[in-house]
């Protein structure tokens, strides 16, 4: 049992030690990656517009299931009006940048694992290191930033979708006053907290791309292996996403 | 049953790659055992032997994917091992592979995988990079498939796309993992004759692995059959063909008896059917 304990603490250990070591491998190519500017807005296209119905969708019935509870919960306590700064900054701060990360590693961060997985199962990247193209630079570091792109701005379209889902309940349904709705999400919202939501949309998309690459290329070069990568990405994204929410909210607070 | 490597190691000049006594273990096995091989310039060398004893890995070694436990790999005289990754990629820029599943890039067309190279390490222009791509596709016949997903390629056509990317910047050395397995015969006798005509118009030194011994005895100049992780004979295929040895003989006839065992080790057959 100790036994156990200890092999999957070191396994642990081991694990972070290596993705740390491809952290930082990465991180040396991403300068000669932003010279092919081209490859990069192709991995935004990818990683970002294409997840862009999930995330609009989500994000409306997010803001909608907020305006349903917001308004519940307020009106207990007769503060109806504060529907929109309350919904605004659970969005900003909580509920944008975590579940926009959240989808963002079941939609973005499983293909960019299964492709470059499956890349290295079909030899593609041993191929391009035999033509002397080191893949790192070629295939891994272009969609290591097209993801760490586009998740703040996925973050930020989750988030003004959301607000639009909120309204369209609280006001349009439930007949929260417009006028109170948004001047008092203008009175309470701070620039700070929009910065909460943006830096943190920003380490997400940071440590989302990082485990969807590094599940890839590290991954076992079978269809087993891959389709283990790929369920790894979505348990070790979303673990990392809500630790890192922690952990930034308190530092934030 | 062993010949004598009569390929004269010592002579760096003549010998494009040379591996010295080279051992290699994958988790505690030995797939080398102090192997000798000389890649002698412009010529057409075959490597063969039954599966398991390591032809691929002996490319791998060659392109400096994976190091020699003990011993060298020599590539134009310089040890693999012992170059940094800059000189590593100039060295595979003056390579070409073909990889035994064609190993095709699945998110572009045929156009742009045999492009791949060029944009890659050229400045070339559009027109010129379109000139060169067309004609190495024109050689190996699939000028009219540049514009189809490599999805869409059946597997010869899809080697003989990877053929064309790996001639495309008109390598010194090229090497051909496999490269008749799955081919009907007509794109078998085109991608020998297209070995052929490498070596002859351009004096490509080439590596050719395969099991085919009837199709590598019309192109090669030197064969080395592998087995037990060393040399076990070497010499033009016509010599190969007359060698006495035993090992030599059951591969290059293909017979199921003889010093290489057809079935993997196992109890008796009858007892476990009747058990």
């Amino acid at each position: 049992m100790l036994r156990d304990i200890l092999q999957g603490l070191s396994q642990i250990v081991t694990n972070v030690g290596a993705m740390t070591l491809f952290f930082v491998r990465v991180i040396m190519q991403v300068p000669r990656a932003l010279l092919r500017p081209g490859l990069i807005v192709y991995q935004v296209h990818n990683a970002g517009a294409l997840s862009l119905v999930i995330i609009m969708t989500c994000g409306l019935f997010v803001g909608m299931v907020l305006g349903l509870q917001g308004y519940d919960l307020l009106a207990r306590f007769g503060s109806e009006s504060a529907l929109g700064s309350g919904a605004a900054l659970a969005l900003l701060k909580e509920l944008g940048p975590v579940i926009t990360s959240l989808l963002f590693a079941g939609r973005a961060g499983t293909a960019l694992a299964s492709e470059i997985g499956l890349m290295k199962a079909t030899d593609q990247l041993v191929a391009m290191e035999i033509m002397a193209v080191d893949p790192f630079r070629r295939v891994v570091a272009p969609r290591f930033i097209g993801g760490v792109i586009a998740l703040p701005l996925l973050t930020m379209i989750f988030i003004a979708i959301g607000i639009f889902g909120v309204q369209l309940i609280g006001v349009q349904q439930l007949g929260v006053e417009q006028g109170t709705f948004w001047s008092q999400m203008r009175g309470s919202v701070k620039l700070h907290d929009v910065w909460e939501g943006v830096i943190k949309g920003c380490v997400f998309g940071i440590a989302c791309s990082l485990v969807a690459v590094y599940e890839g290329y590290t991954a076992e070069p079978t269809a087993e292996g891959v389709g283990r990568a790929t369920t790894r990405t979505v348990v070790i994204s979303a673990v990392l996403t809500l630790i890192l929410d922690y952990m930034i909210t308190a530092v934030m607070l | 049953m062993t010949n004598t490597v009569n390929t004269n190691i010592g002579a760096s000049n003549n010998n494009l790659v040379e591996l010295r006594d080279v051992h290699y273990s994958v988790g505690g096995r030995a797939i080398f055992k102090g192997l000798t091989i000389a890649i002698p310039r412009g010529k057409i060398t075959a490597i063969m032997g039954p599966s398991g004893t390591g032809k691929t890995t002996l490319l791998r070694l060659i392109t400096g994917q994976i190091h020699a436990t003990r011993g060298d790999v020599l590539v134009d005289g310089k040890e693999v091992s012992r170059l940094n990754q800059q000189q590593l990629y100039a060295m595979r820029q003056r390579m070409g592979m073909l990889f035994q599943n064609g190993a095709l890039l699945t998110d572009v067309s045929v156009y742009e995988n045999v492009a791949f190279p060029v944009r890659e390490h050229t400045k070339l222009s559009e027109e010129l990079i379109r000139q060169l791509v067309l004609t190495k596709l024109q050689t190996v016949g699939l000028r009219g498939a540049y514009n189809l997903m490599p999805s869409e390629l059946s597997g010869g056509m899809a080697r003989r796309v990877a053929l064309a990317r790996a001639m495309v910047r008109d390598p010194e050395l090229l090497i051909y993992d496999e490269p008749f397995a799955g081919l009907d015969p007509i794109s078998m006798g085109v991608v020998l004759r297209l070995i052929r005509k490498m070596n002859e118009a351009l004096a490509v030194t080439s590596i050719v692995v395969s099991h085919d011994v009837e199709e590598i005895a019309q192109v090669a100049d030197l064969s080395y059959i592998l087995a037990g992780g060393q040399v076990v004979a070497t010499g033009t295929p016509k010599e190969l063909k007359d060698d006495k040895s035993e090992l030599v003989r059951q591969f290059m006839n293909g017979l199921a008896d003889g010093p290489v065992a057809f079935h993997y080790p196992a109890g008796d057959y009858h007892a476990e059917l009747m058990s």
